[in-house]
């Protein structure tokens, strides 16, 4: 069946997964019947080819979009039954949550129990806060018009929304995009990584046995050049949604303008520093870092990839932060002990290396890590990293490394910290340690980002927004404003007695 | 040891056999009562009028009980120590034990109301679970302001659960308005000491098992069967009780009202009564608006605070438009509740039964013409025909004072003007109706009318999502909705000073 494929899953034993384009309800092959590889992070060897969806399969999915967009789906469906396919749609997540974990373990490197817990755990949160949500979002009426006049306004879905989502974390980015436009009542052309596109297909499965419509869902895996350039530039797309790099946002960006204007929102890259304060308990703002620098490797648009130290406490800091570093669970992703595994691949490896030489070259000190992990093998490790001494002109510091790499320096008051805090193109996120309520509070408005974290790092909610400023987005995801990303406002204006 | 009322049934949609505990459900279990003078209280069947089970009456001492435990659970286990969407979790798992169990608590609802098994069904238990799983969505996304302010200071609000809350409910809708009131209060995080009627109490003590199913913490929801004078005078007087909610008459209503006042000022709502007037242009389309003229008074036995009451019919179409309400009404089938083809069953209780006769009475001798009905049926349970009277007048009882029974008042009208004065001129303003084809009619009409719902071309549709509440002395507040969160929300403002200096001259 060149659609599906069988694969030896640690846990589970042999299991058929789909390889194919997911287009109405059908799974199908591509029209030129051309695939693409995948590679398993953790051993460096072939894991599935996946379809590679053409420009006419793109075509195809979108017609299929916009019909179900204006018969069943929409405004054609009230909004609790929209509701309530997605609570139907969280349940069997949940119900499959170790296939889902232990495939998106296989795909990404991620440890498995971490997939499981936290990838499938967050993603099922997300799809039931934005089934809640879906019957709640309101219009308005502005009634001061006395006699004259009746206005309203409609929250409407947008239409078919192309969605093209990254590899770090397939599920969680699949959830946040899926979930709210759902929810609203938009349609979905979604592109999967090429690297990962495993568990957005799965969740097809589940979508079909949870009820959507034919063409509420299609998925169409491919490479971003080709799959993705289609989506973003067909003209019966409305809106197109995109996690990843800064360079791609942007390439997405003009390919929308130029087509037909579609809506565009970006969540892109980050360079996100923690400012650690004086008066902050150390050890915890250590561990708390550690974590925002390390976990998922560090693949993480919001990895606490800066630190900045507050010079009294620097060395003490910096040691307590090493001692994080060399505890890392590092193993392999199917030990459910792991929460450290590979980074995604060859090249993205090649990369972190390449950056960490260059630290070196301009002169950082490299406190630990700073090379592969010596049981790597095949596979695609670089050990936990911390390049100290490190001032805002280097390379490492002003470009987003994506690994689990972190730069540390000092600063002496308040005013430099933020100054050196702003100091990039990104605003994704930051952090500030500290137990000064005011400093606190002061910092927090003053930093360019659109998610600060205070006393802790790198922990999210569905319903609190999530986004950049600066070169790292544009909109906002998560909470009401996630929804709100996909409609668009209709005012009505009802004459009653004006005339001409 | 608390007792258990089971009940078999054998009709056509479901056959088995239900166990309700029918104890004080107090901080998760099941007790009787403290107080020595508690009796029991007669659960009555109406459609044959004999006792289906006495139940444990519940008493001030108990709701006392409740009150603490209420208290304890939302300082400990609920109230801001529990996440929202963790609330939202429990309300939504309600909603599913709900679904299951459609069939059962559809059966108990018609035994202990009267309403018939398949509206019970298809309306009150499937509407009540709707409301669980919609507030069940809310739970999470209860959100404050940050209101814009300046680098010297932030500004925001919190919206916090108010905290213990009384609840009384009538037997009308008995799982519908449980729901009502739970859902939201649990979303916000309150705690709820309720008393259901004690006409009705036997869906409510099931969900207590459901409750218990779900693992909502003990001492959250509180269930205190016992009369109003007694159980309810305790919440609405208690002083350890923050809000008082009240669905019921506008007399007890206002009662109620009294002792939250001169107690602790506790927070009130009021959900309380109607004469909903039913507006019918001559371009509405007719049949349409035959039928639900119909069903706008005689679903729910015309049991409905906002049941359409007053029909105003334009007059060009009027003796046309009588003619076939008639001939519809007379097609409603009245008799057994769990029979497939029965629309209406018994009034709720003797009680009820003798008050709208008694109107009925009234409205003969004051001189109205009943186009149809005006009887008993039958000669067991409490069984009226639907009725309709005619040739009446603003100043008549019928037309004035809710009768809460499958009665209607009919008029001719000439103008808009006319009608509107006529339909605006009642102490209630719960809810009314307008049939037309003009969209701009429609639009000034509902702008005009003194009540909290308007419908146009249809009648008695409620949703989970759409708020409902009275004008004028038909209630205070909303409930359903965003809206009715409010009832259950203390908004506080918090300023946080970041760099202000006080000015306290030196």
């Amino acid at each position: 069946m060149p659609t599906h494929a069988t694969i030896d899953v640690p846990s589970l034993g042999k299991i058929e997964v789909p390889t194919g384009l997911f287009i109405n309800n059908e799974w199908v092959e591509s029209s030129d019947k051309k695939t693409f590889s995948t590679v398993n992070p953790a051993t460096g060897k072939p894991f599935l080819d996946f379809a590679h969806a053409t420009k006419e399969d793109v075509d195809t999915a979108v017609k299929s979009s916009r019909k179900a967009f204006k018969t069943t789906w929409g405004n054609n469906v009230p909004a609790t039954e929209r509701a309530a396919l997605l609570s139907k749609f969280a349940d069997l997540m949940e119900r499959d949550a170790a296939k889902l974990g232990a495939l998106e373990s296989l795909n990404s490197g991620k440890g498995v129990r971490i997939a499981r817990d936290f990838d499938v755990g967050d993603s099922v949160a997300c799809l039931r806060y934005y089934a809640g949500l879906a019957d709640k979002s309101h219009g308005q009426t502005i009634n001061h018009f006395g006699t004259e006049k009746f206005v309203y306004t409609l929250h409407q879905p947008i239409g078919v929304c192309g969605q093209i989502i990254p590899w770090n974390y397939p599920l969680m980015m699949w959830a946040w995009k899926v979930g709210p436009a759902l929810a609203a009542g938009c349609t979905v052309v979604m592109k999967p990584s090429e690297l990962t596109p495993l568990t957005a297909l799965v969740m097809c499965d589940l979508a079909k046995e949870a009820g959507f419509p034919a063409g509420v869902i299609n998925t169409i895996p491919g490479l971003g050049a080709t799959t993705g350039d289609a989506i973003s530039r067909h003209m019966d797309i409305d809106k197109v949604a995109f996690t990843g790099s800064v360079a791609t946002g942007r390439r997405i960006s003009i390919a929308a303008a130029e087509s037909n204007l579609k809506k565009v929102t970006l969540e892109l890259g980050g360079k996100s520093p923690s400012l650690i304060f004086d008066s902050a308990n150390v050890e915890e703002a250590a561990a708390w870092v550690a974590m925002g620098i390390w976990f998922n490797s560090g693949q993480d648009c919001t990895a606490s990839s800066r630190v900045y130290v507050q010079e009294g406490i620097y060395d003490k800091f910096i040691a307590a932060l090493k001692v994080n570093a060399e505890k890392c669970a590092i193993g392999q992703p199917s030990d459910e002990s792991t929460s450290f595994g590979p980074l995604i691949s060859e090249s993205q490896r090649d990369k972190v290396l390449a950056y960490i030489q260059s630290g070196r070259e301009e002169g950082a000190n490299v406190v630990t890590g700073g090379k592969k992990w010596d049981k790597s093998e095949g596979g695609y490790w670089v050990e936990p990293t911390i390049l100290a001494e490190t001032h805002i002109g280097m390379k490492v510091v002003q470009e987003e490394i994506f690994g689990p790499v972190i730069v540390a320096s000092k600063f002496s008051s308040e005013e430099e910290a933020v100054e050196l805090a702003n100091n990039t193109s990104f605003g994704l996120a930051a952090s500030i340690f500290t137990n000064d309520a005011r400093q606190q509070t002061r910092v927090s408005a003053a930093i360019d980002a659109g998610t600060i974290w205070c006393n802790q790092y790198g922990i999210l909610h569905p319903s609190v927004p999530f986004g950049g400023f600066k070169q790292s987005g544009i909109g906002r995801e998560l909470g009401t404003y996630g929804l709100e990303a996909y409609q668009q406002v209709k005012a009505v204006h009802q004459n009653l007695t004006q005339t001409m | 040891m608390a007792p258990t009322f089971t009940h078999e049934f054998n009709h056509s949609a479901f056959k088995g056999k239900v166990e309700v505990p029918v104890g004080l459900y107090i901080n998760g279990e099941w007790s009787t009562s403290t107080d020595s003078n508690a009796k029991t209280i007669d659960v009555y069947n109406p459609t044959t009028g004999e006792v289906l089970t006495s139940i444990p009456e519940g008493m001030p001492s108990d709701v006392d009980r409740a009150v603490e435990a209420a208290h304890k659970a939302f300082n400990t286990t609920w109230g801001l120590n529990t996440p929202g969407f963790k609330r939202g979790e429990y309300l939504i798992k309600v909603a599913e034990l709900m679904e299951r169990d459609l069939d059962i608590l559809a059966s108990l609802e018609a035994l202990d109301n009267g309403k018939t098994f398949s509206a019970a069904k298809a309306f009150d238990v499937t509407e009540s679970a709707r409301v669980f799983r919609y507030y069940g969505g809310w739970a999470d996304k209860i959100h404050g302001k940050v209101i814009e302010t300046t680098k010297a200071k932030l500004g925001y609000t919190l919206h916090e659960p108010v905290g213990v809350c009384g609840q009384i409910i009538p037997w009308n809708f008995p799982l519908y308005m449980f729901s009502w009131k739970i859902a939201p209060a649990l979303a916000t995080g309150c705690a709820v000491v309720m008393k259901p009627s004690e006409l009705t109490p036997l869906t409510a003590l099931y969900m207590t098992k459901l409750f218990d199913e779900a693992g909502i913490p003990a001492g959250v929801i509180n269930i205190v069967v016992g009369y109003g004078h007694t159980v309810g005078a305790s919440l609405a007087a208690h002083p350890a009780i923050d809000k008082v909610a009240f669905t019921g008459s506008t007399a007890v209503g206002r009662k109620v009202m009294e002792e939250a006042s001169k107690s602790n000022i506790k927070k009130v709502s009021l959900e309380l009564g109607g004469k909903g007037s039913n507006i019918i242009f001559a371009d509405a389309d007719f049949e349409e608006a035959v039928k639900y003229a119909a069903q706008g008074i005689f679903f729910n036995h015309g049991q409905t605070c906002c049941a359409g009451s007053r029909i105003y019919v334009e007059r060009s179409i009027y003796d046309k438009f009588t003619e076939a309400f008639k001939k519809t009404t007379a097609n409603l089938k009245v008799g057994d509740p769990f029979a497939e083809s029965t629309y209406q069953g018994p009034q709720v209780s003797q009680t009820q039964y003798d008050r709208i006769m008694n109107y009925v009475e009234c409205g003969k001798q004051e001189g109205a013409t009943v186009i149809t009905g005006g009887k008993r049926h039958g000669k067991t349970g409490y069984f009226i025909e639907p009725t309709i009277f005619g040739d009446v007048t603003a100043n008549m009882k019928i037309v004035r004072e809710e009768i809460f029974g499958p009665v209607v008042v009919m008029s001719p009208f000439d103008t808009e003007e006319e009608v509107l004065a006529a339909a605006n001129d009642s102490v209630y303003g719960l809810a009314s109706a307008v049939f037309t084809t003009n969209i701009s009619r429609a639009t000034r009409v509902s702008q005009a009318l003194k009540a909290g719902t308007v419908w146009i071309n249809c009648y008695n549709e409620l949703h989970p999502q759409i708020p409902f509440g009275g004008f004028k002395q038909s209630g205070l507040g909303r409930e359903c909705g965003e809206y009715a969160l409010e009832n259950y929300t203390e908004v506080k403002s918090v300023h946080i000073n970041i760099s202000g200096k006080c000015g306290l001259p030196a």
